[in-house]
């Protein structure tokens, strides 16, 4: 059985740190882990491709403001020197054994696994959607293919009515179908031929977003710029040559053209590990520590997990300095320090080259304000500023977000100075909480 | 917050009806809150998985998704709305007496 960290007289053994996944989460894991523990533990990074891209850009190459292989490079390349790569797809985990089964053969044993491999995109689970993703009639922007036949797609596109479509939570970046909708009113505005086209974003969610103050904030948006909101649309069937959403219990959204989030899920080798996953194919994890609930010698970052958290970038750039001070107590036999507050903030692209920030955690929702400060950005509200953010961004995540650095008053903990609470319904934490970012 | 009363006792529930707290419930409830929520009367498969509900609720603390409810209980998602129309994941909560499954965020 995998039992507790190593004893006192292994200490000059070198302890071995395996990490599934070498995107966003694996990557700053590897290199914050490397910087730390330096030559006392061998770190390797698994991977089943060589290419690591900047999902967050995806977003913006169907309407042709991002070029595909502008957002790519090598994932070897973005880990520091000292950190092994092993290229191949997982096959399964051994718990008990404490080893990882890898495609090609090679079986590599741990001290310490972390999962970072993500969520995978699962069209096949919705009746009709693979077949009309494959007609031209459905697109997904959540992948580069997808992304780059979307642009073709919408620049033969002259009107009609384009349904964008989240089929089923959980989703990596939860607002990227409400910006693709701000940027799809825009893009189509500069063609002068908004009024023929009928832009319809449907949700299974009760709002255009899942927390109530945004939700409102963003409903607002959605309907300043005539874009139509079907919620608690739960999709059973894409019809691509019908030309139709059909709910499961049996409302019908019309389209010509469906931009769909297809739904996640975990990697394949999760669920042929037995006693690893959920049924989804998630990593139960302790939403503080950040260990699974598996085994104490693996942990989890990033979408892998089946947190509350949002699946995105940014929560995998606060997990890490958590989860990096647990990998270390957990080696060296000290109980976990560390503990994550579900710290998320995005970027909300609105069009018209402005942007939305929010900011929040697991107790307390996007409110409006300023961040990270009283003279920070503007919190929940359109500016250029946010969209500034937002472009400047992608240098971030290459030069400072892998690499695992501290970013100078951008904490890993929420914080509180700057944000309207009492605007939310929030009381809790505003009568209770403690100031202590002020 | 507010009360209801189910089989003779009286109930904690939030605004939206679902149960402030698991322990309240018992079995003679199920088919009130069902009929309240325009629900007929209740078969063996509704059984199943309002059983299945709390069973879940008692191991996660969270009431599961309805494609994590299909997928762990072998009722497919089509018959899940068949049972429980309009969201099986919310109705079959609110019948099982546990908090509405949290939302992704």
């Amino acid at each position: 059985m995998a039992g507790g960290p190593a004893p006192a007289d292994a200490v000059t053994v070198m302890q071995r740190v395996v990490i599934l996944g070498g995107g966003t989460a694996g990557t700053l894991t590897a290199n914050r882990l490397r910087r730390e523990l330096g030559g006392r533990a061998a770190v390797t990074v698994v991977d089943r491709d060589g290419d690591h891209w900047y999902q967050p850009g995806l977003l913006f190459v169907p309407f042709g403001r991002a070029r595909p292989a502008k957002l790519v490079r090598s994932r070897a390349r973005q880990l520091r020197p000292g950190i092994g790569y092993h290229q191949s797809a997982a096959e399964h985990v051994d718990i008990a054994e404490r080893r990882v089964h890898l495609e090609n053969g090679a079986i590599l044993p741990y001290d310490v696994l972390v999962i970072a491999t993500g969520a995978a995109l699962l069209p096949g689970e919705t009746d009709g959607l693979a077949e009309a993703m494959a007609r031209g009639k459905a697109f997904t922007f959540y992948e580069p293919g997808g992304a780059a036949a979307l642009r073709d797609a919408l620049a033969a596109f002259d009107g009609g009515r384009i349904a964008i479509n989240v089929v089923d939570m959980p989703i990596k970046c939860p607002v990227a179908p409400i910006e693709f909708a701000f940027l799809a009113d825009w893009y189509f505005r500069k063609r002068g031929i908004r009024d023929r086209v009928e832009l319809t974003l449907v949700t299974p969610l009760d709002g255009a977003f899942t927390r109530p103050v945004a939700s409102r904030e963003l409903g607002g948006l959605l309907e300043d710029r005539h874009i139509g909101l079907i919620t608690e649309f739960n999709t059973g069937e894409v019809d691509g040559d019908g030309g139709r959403l059909v709910s499961f219990d049996g409302r019908e959204v019309g389209f010509d053209l469906a931009v769909v989030v297809p739904v996640h899920g975990g990697q394949a080798y999760v669920s042929r590990s037995p006693g690893l996953g959920d049924a989804l194919g998630f990593v139960p994890t302790d939403e503080r520590t950040l260990q699974s609930k598996a085994s104490p010698d693996i942990f989890v970052i990033g979408d892998a997990a089946d947190l509350r958290a949002s699946k995105a970038g940014s929560v995998a750039h606060f997990e890490g300095e958590i989860l990096v001070r647990n990998i270390r107590g957990f080696l060296a036999g000290d109980p976990l320090a560390g503990s994550y507050d579900g710290h998320a903030n995005c970027f909300i692209e609105s069009g018209s080259g402005k942007a939305l920030l929010i900011d929040f955690n697991y107790d307390t929702e996007p409110l409006a304000g300023r961040f990270p400060g009283p003279v920070g950005l503007p919190l929940l509200t359109e500016s250029r500023l946010n969209h500034l953010g937002k472009l400047a961004f992608q240098q971030f995540y290459w030069h400072m977000l892998l690499p695992g650095r501290d970013v100078p008053g951008l904490a890993t903990a929420m914080p509180r100075a700057g944000k309207r609470f009492s605007a939310a319904a929030d009381t809790q934490t505003v009568l209770t909480g403690s100031p202590r970012d002020e | 917050m507010s009360t209801k009363v189910y089989a003779g006792t009286e109930v904690t529930v939030n605004d939206e009806g679902f149960f402030a707290d698991a322990g309240q419930w018992r079995e003679e409830m199920a088919p009130e809150i069902a009929r309240e929520a325009g629900l007929g009367t209740l078969t063996p498969r509704h059984w199943q998985v309002v059983t299945f509900m709390r069973h879940e609720y008692a191991e996660k603390g969270t009431g599961p998704s309805v494609r994590a409810l299909s997928k762990t209980s072998g009722v497919s998602v089509k018959e899940l709305y068949q049972l429980f129309p309009k969201g099986p994941a919310k109705l079959a909560a609110k019948i099982a007496g546990i908090p509405k499954p949290r939302g992704c965020i």
